[in-house]
């Protein structure tokens, strides 16, 4: 299941970023494409990238958000919000371990060789402060003599925006490169930060930081597809918290809103306790290797 | 082996639906010209340059 994961999340990347001209055009793609919806974390300024970023986008709106009203026009972000809700409501975080290209690059970071760190209980609420403070409330309230907001989360924070368009675009049009400052050395920091932190620790992006992460966590008890626990078969081995790159404890709590859905523990689990279901129905095909493991045992 | 019964969870359906609107009504409002309008300019201060 980890090498379809890892191909499947190959592919995401390659469809949300699939303008492959850039090195020629030195642009970013603009064209219609432009209007579906990221599922994972992929800043839109990205050259080579043919989707919008969920996050930048609803910032982007509710920095406009007074402007766009007092000229009679009512953009509330409902478009994006209804977009990435079908999402959440559809798989939730399973977008984190199966299509975010950020979510890609932690993982393969961590594969590095190194004394292997957990991360303290307490950081995975920092994003669902991250989530109402900068990428709503900010954007909205803090605005200028213009009635313009700033998207605060891509601005100040993000280092998927650093690494896959701010770096690119310095690289390619080196007229840029005089307007480098402080704002971008502390992205870059952040950056840093995240990539060198990812090597000890699995997903600390993921399960400390990321605003979109934590929208789609907000589904975790209702979403249509999910891993379901059957009490009657788990013997509290414990081998699925050994597996978990994300650090759930499955069987102690099967809706944690940090569960990416990866099925590492569907795999790890000898007993068959652990199955994907869609809408209260198992899904066959897709647990098959929890009967064989339920079987052999 | 007593054959287990299958429960249908509503609340997902209902919160596709809900959101589904959701979009809709951002589509009746022309969000989706206005996302796209935006996705086609580099921001820079979003990237953190100038």
């Amino acid at each position: 299941m980890s090498f379809i994961r890892k191909w499947v999340q190959s592919i995401f990347v390659l469809l949300i970023n699939g303008s492959w001209s850039f090195p020629f055009t030195k642009m970013i793609y603009r064209g219609p494409l432009k209007v579906i919806c990221s599922p994972g974390l992929n800043c839109y300024s990205c050259p080579a990238s043919t989707t919008y970023c969920p996050i930048g986008a609803f910032q982007q709106l509710m920095g406009g958000v007074r402007m766009a009203v007092a000229n009679g026009q009512y953009f509330f972000g409902f478009y994006i919000v209804g977009t990435i809700g079908v999402i959440g409501a559809f798989v939730g975080r399973m977008v984190c371990g199966w299509a975010c290209p950020f979510g890609l690059i932690q993982e393969l970071l961590h594969k590095i060789p190194s004394r292997k760190f957990g991360v303290p209980g307490w950081m995975r609420y920092i994003k669902f402060v991250i989530l109402p403070v900068m990428v709503f409330i900010l954007p909205l309230m803090a605005v200028d003599k213009m009635g313009l907001g700033s998207p605060w989360f891509c601005k100040y924070l993000c280092p998927a925006g650093t690494l896959e368009a701010g770096l690119p675009l310095l690289f390619m049009q080196p007229t840029l490169r005089a307007t480098v400052g402080w704002l971008f050395f502390n992205k870059l920091m952040f950056l840093t930060l995240f990539i060198f932190w990812s090597i000890p620790t699995s997903r600390p992006f993921c399960r400390t930081t990321c605003p979109l992460g934590a929208f789609y966590a907000l589904f975790s008890k209702v979403k249509m597809i999910k891993l379901h626990l059957d009490p009657g078969l788990c013997t509290n081995c414990q081998a699925c918290h050994k597996v978990c790159p994300m650090g759930v404890k499955f069987n102690e709590s099967p809706d944690d809103t940090e569960c990416i859905s990866c099925m590492a523990c569907v795999k790890a689990c000898d007993f068959g306790a652990i199955q994907l279901e869609a809408g209260g129905m198992p899904l066959a095909a897709f647990n098959c290797r929890s009967k064989l493991n339920a079987q052999k045992s | 082996m007593a054959k287990k019964t299958i429960i249908i969870r509503r609340a997902p359906f209902l919160l596709i639906t809900f959101f589904l609107l959701m979009g809709l009504t951002g589509i009746m409002f022309k969000e989706p010209s206005r996302v796209l309008h935006q996705a086609w300019q580099i921001c820079l201060s979003c990237i953190g340059i100038g």
